[in-house]
């Protein structure tokens, strides 16, 4: 009895110590270990595959489509590496973009033109502009490593029913077309449920969101619907994701130049 | 003056000046009551606009046709920053560091609402790069810049079709930063000075910095704001003035302080009241509305000058200060209810316009005149009686020796009234001749005078560097994807080659030369291979390769649809009149239908296509607004002078003044803008009182007194010639001073309202009673019988 009350008063004083010190942490170390957090349940998926619809369109409401297939390769140690291949518009069917995403320093990019059948190396200082003219930047589409921003947590909210944490980061890289992201990470999964961007003088440019989280292997979680407004010139970008398969057994072979020219 | 059309029963105007003494302080009270009431329609939301496109109605086919285009890729506003090397050339490492500087990221990009800066730094250049092809900065930020590589960044940027005349141009010593703005358009009032204080702040920091290199600023956000500059600048130098002689001009007429400040006090009621109207109505003020105050005062001090000179006048014929103030009212009642009814009128006419400022404007106007009127009928006479005013009987002898003059006048007239009549016809054909001649232009640059920053700045880059002037085409391609057919883009770049062979063409932006460029890079720089791709799908993949590399806000949105369907093609051209843009717009929509595939056939947007159709547009629907004017105002007429055949004689008179005042406007300027289109109609109102005055002694004089044509003119003269002095150069003052305005819509609306006013003059004093006597004349001589019956016999 005694031992038993004495060992349950320790176990409270711990939990109230862990408490206090979480407590303790700064905004900064919160919100990285948020953001760490939401990485490593992100970790160990290996590799993946899927289908990928970006629909654009103007303030006009005329709309356009494109059509892709993403690969994606886990690499411990590093950022992930991702082809992807353009199926539509039928100009660039058969263009392949091949991407090696780094925790540290520019990632590196080449693109397969099949009118010439030569492959490219592309400047990688530029990864604020837009993805195939979408209102996604290529700095949104890359994997998100978690070095690639410093973090500050700012608050908790209900966002759509869920319990979050809000995040703000700020990119490392002084080229990204971003001061800072606003990030609402749900309690339950780790998983960005919204992210505001602000533009280099501040101002709120666009609003992603994240919609119909899938879970795969039991564990990993992705959208199949990201929706990109932007606020600034009211055009928006909507992904609709389909046909995910986890464990194809994908190799750095998989992902090389030489692999651009026949990702079919 | 004192005018008093015969038979008009005036028992109930007496009663009614004679309860307005009674109930002084009642009066004095409502109005002021009224006053406040109105001027709390300002609280109603009221700002000041400052926005080219204010001057265009939502059904504008103009607008719209702009609007689309701009809903197609961005809707954009821009600042440009001119730098001028002070020595030395732009391509030298001190100054390339300070375009770096200016166009750095913690700089004009953090200029609210920025979207994207254009600079020769940050241009993106793609070189062939062994098997590769690079794109960067055309000045990367960790360059060394010496001088091979400044004479590269030059040869680049000189052959580039995308900087050249438009960033840069050959001499050398000039460069552009473009600041490309999306503004909300929530409001005007805050976004727009919002941008031009932090543009201020920069081009200040800068100029410390560099103190070397010149800066100014132009561009469309810098145009709206030259809207609001150019109406606080007119505060000073057209209001001020204009309070200060106006003031001065009563006072010498009225030669009495106190009258002079009652005057005053009417003429700010009319003023307040009908600024607060405006914002019971729901309008807004922009620079044209600024006039507002100004027209109303030039028109209201008539209607209390009239009232205060009568009663002087009846006092010194020895009546005490109530009867003086009583007779005053009846005698002026109506003669100044007319003129302002008609004046209204001219004003109301406005609403015809397309513009919408401008019928806000007439409203206004209208406004303020009735307000002035009654101010003058109710308020004036019981602030008056207020004030200890005695009889004071004095022999008014120099009346006689005024009259001489026009004794003389008539006499001559009377004597020569044939060849005052032909010459009459003969000026009025040759001014009216001239007419057609005058040349519609609505240059916006010109808009504001060159006391102004912004034209000076503006004009110094038209000089030196580009052209502030464009039109855009959005050509659309066959299909989804279609822009990057060989056929769709060669046929771009002929059409872009066939416009700069213009001479009035500075530069042509399209995505053709870009593709020329890329299929060069592709081929290791080969000079030979600065053209069209020669496959859609190679033209496709460069272009998708291009874009992967460009970084942000630099991107191809602004000249390519999401669809890939079609692509935007500006075209910047020198500050040439009006009429040669709008010829060289014709030829270029002309060209695609000759020589383009028919899904290529579109027309021109801008807002320079904008204002280069607004003129016409004006003039077509003020047509119809002089028209009304005309109906209306000659009903007034008849109904007043009571006789159809007066009504119409006074056409004559009154619609001449305008034929003359822009017959002189052609010999003078030989163009003319949007706000003259309004003139016609709203100096009818205004010019009509002459003519009314006139008539209406020279019938009281044939209808009462039995007098002939040529002793009735005579009579007409002595009693109202001087009054109708003195009113028009009241009027024409006032006009002229809105006529140093610094944005030429008002100014030129002041000088040939000023103009028309005092043609009207001269036509009532020289052609109407020609008119008269050669008219009168002759009826009597060939048909005595068909006398107008209710007209009194004539005996000479």
């Amino acid at each position: 009895m005694k031992t038993k009350t004495r060992r349950f008063l320790a176990f409270q004083l711990a939990s109230l110590l862990a408490v206090a010190g979480f407590a303790q942490s700064t905004p900064e170390e919160r919100g990285l270990e948020i953001a760490r957090e939401a990485d490593a349940r992100d970790t160990g998926f290996g590799d993946s595959v899927a289908e990928l619809e970006m629909v654009l369109q103007n303030r006009h409401g005329e709309s356009s489509n494109r059509e892709m297939k993403m690969k994606t390769l886990e690499v411990s140690g590093d950022g992930d590496k991702t082809l992807i291949h353009f199926d539509r518009p039928r100009d660039v069917k058969g263009t392949a973009f091949l991407s090696f995403t780094h925790r540290v320093g520019p990632d590196d990019q080449w693109l397969y033109l099949p009118a010439l059948s030569r492959v490219k190396r592309i400047s990688s200082n530029n990864k604020s502009g837009p993805f195939v003219g979408s209102e996604f930047a290529y700095e949104d589409l890359s994997s998100q490593e978690v070095e690639k921003y410093t973090y500050r947590y700012i608050r908790d909210e209900v966002y759509e029913g869920q319990d979050c944490f809000v995040v703000e980061r700020y990119p490392v890289d002084p080229k990204s077309g971003y001061t800072r992201q606003v990030v609402w990470f749900d309690k339950q999964e780790y998983r960005s449920l919204k992210i505001d961007f602000y533009d280099r003088k501040d101002a709120l440019l666009k609003t992603l969101v994240f919609l119909d989280y899938q879970q795969y292997l039991n564990r990993y979680w992705r959208a199949d619907r990201m929706e990109m407004v932007n606020h600034q010139t009211g055009k928006r970008t909507d992904l609709i994701w389909k046909n995910y398969v986890f464990g194809n057994g994908f190799t750095e072979r998989d992902f090389d130049q030489r692999s651009l020219r026949n990702t079919r | 003056m004192n005018t008093r059309p015969a038979k008009e029963d005036p028992n109930w105007i007496v009663r009614l000046a004679e309860q307005a003494i009674r109930y002084r302080w009642a009066v004095i009270l409502a109005t002021v009551i009224l006053t406040g009431l109105a001027l709390a329609g300002l609280r109603n939301g009221v700002t000041f606009e400052t926005s080219y496109r204010i001057f265009f109605a939502g059904d504008n086919p103009q607008l719209q046709a702009f609007d689309a285009l701009q809903n197609i890729y961005t809707k954009d506003d821009n600042v440009m920053f001119i730098l001028t090397a002070g020595k030395d050339s732009i391509y030298e490492e001190e100054f390339l560091e300070a375009v770096q500087w200016l166009s750095h990221r913690d700089r004009a990009w953090q200029i609210p609402y920025t979207r994207r800066v254009d600079s020769i730094s940050n241009f993106q250049n793609s070189v062939a790069d062994g098997d590769d092809i690079f794109v960067n900065d055309l000045v990367p930020e960790d360059l060394k810049l010496d001088e091979s590589a400044l004479a590269a960044i030059r040869r680049s940027a000189e052959s580039e079709p995308a900087l050249f005349n438009r960033l840069i141009n050959g001499d050398g010593y000039t460069t552009g930063v473009n600041v490309t703005v999306s503004l909300p358009g929530v409001n005007d009032m805050t976004e727009v000075p919002e941008v031009v204080n932090e543009v201020r702040a920069l081009a200040d920091e800068f100029a410390i910095r560099y103190p070397d290199i010149e800066i100014r600023k132009a561009g469309m956000v810098m145009l709206n704001n030259a809207f609001s500059e150019s109406s606080l600048k007119d505060m000073g130098t057209v209001m001020m003035p204009m309070f200060v002689v106006i003031f001065l001009i009563m006072a010498i007429l009225l030669r009495s302080i106190l009258a002079t400040a009652t005057a005053g006090a009417v003429l700010m009621i009319s003023i307040l009241g009908a600024m607060g109207m405006m914002g019971w109505y729901g309008f807004n003020l922009s620079a044209p509305l600024m006039s507002a105050p100004t027209m109303i005062m030039t028109l209201a001090v008539a209607d209390s000058v009239h009232i205060l000179v009568t009663f002087f006048s009846e006092l010194r014929q020895g009546r005490d200060k109530r009867a003086a103030l009583i007779e005053s009212v009846r005698i002026n009642f109506t003669p100044v209810l007319l003129t302002s009814i008609t004046t209204a009128v001219g004003f109301l006419s406005m609403n015809f316009s397309d513009s919408p400022p401008f019928r806000y404007l007439g409203n206004v106007v209208a406004t303020g005149v009735m307000i002035a009127w009654a101010a003058s009928i109710f308020f004036l006479p019981a602030v008056m009686s207020l004030f200890p005013f005695r009889a004071k009987a004095k022999a008014a002898d120099h009346a006689k020796a005024d009259s001489s003059v026009f004794d003389a006048l008539s006499a001559l007239l009377s004597r020569r009234r044939h060849s005052f009549l032909a010459g009459s016809i003969a000026v009025v054909a040759f001014l009216g001749f001239l007419i057609p001649r005058i040349d519609l232009n609505d240059q916006w640059v010109q808009y504001f005078d060159e006391s102004l920053e912004f034209r000076q700045h503006a004009d110094y880059a038209e000089e030196n560097l580009t052209g502030m002037n464009n039109f855009e085409f959005s050509i659309p391609a066959a299909e989804s994807g279609g822009i990057n057919e060989p056929e769709y883009l060669r046929t771009l770049g002929r059409f872009a080659d066939w416009f700069r062979d213009d001479p009035d063409v500075v530069q042509v932006n399209t995505i053709a030369d870009t593709m020329k460029r890329l299929n060069r890079n592709m081929h290791g720089d080969d000079p030979a291979y600065y053209r069209i791709p020669d496959s859609r799908e190679l033209a496709a993949q460069y272009l998708l390769l291009y874009e992967f590399s460009l970084p942000y806000g630099l991107d191809l949105n602004n000249q390519v649809n999401v669809d890939k369907s079609a692509t935007r093609v500006t075209i910047t051209t020198r500050d040439v009149p009006t009429k040669q843009l709008r010829s060289l717009i014709d030829k270029g929509e002309l060209w695609l239908e000759e020589n383009a595939p028919e899904y290529m056939h579109v027309r021109a947007a801008s807002p320079t296509v904008m204002f280069a159709h607004i003129s016409e547009r004006n003039i077509k629907s003020m047509l119809w607004g002089t028209f009304f004017a005309v109906l209306a105002i000659s009903i007034l007429l008849a109904i007043a002078l009571r006789s159809l055949r007066y009504g119409l004689l006074s056409l004559i008179p009154n619609i001449v003044p305008a034929v003359l005042g822009f017959g002189i406007w052609s010999a003078l300027y030989g163009e003319m803008g949007l706000s003259l289109a309004m003139v016609s109609g709203m100096t009818l109102g205004i010019v009509v009182d002459d003519s009314v005055h006139f008539l209406s002694k020279y019938l009281r004089a044939r209808r009462e007194k039995g007098l002939g044509g040529e002793a009735a003119v005579r009579y007409a003269f002595r009693t109202v010639g001087k009054a109708l002095v003195v009113t028009t150069l009241l009027l024409a003052v006032g006009f002229s001073i809105l006529g140093l305005s610094s944005f030429r819509m008002n100014s030129w609306m002041g000088q040939l309202t000023a103009i028309v006013i005092v043609m009207a003059l001269i036509a009532d004093f020289i052609l109407l009673p020609a008119l008269l006597m050669s008219l009168d004349r002759r009826r009597k001589k060939r048909a005595p019988q068909v006398e107008a019956p209710d007209e009194v016999p004539v005996h000479v």
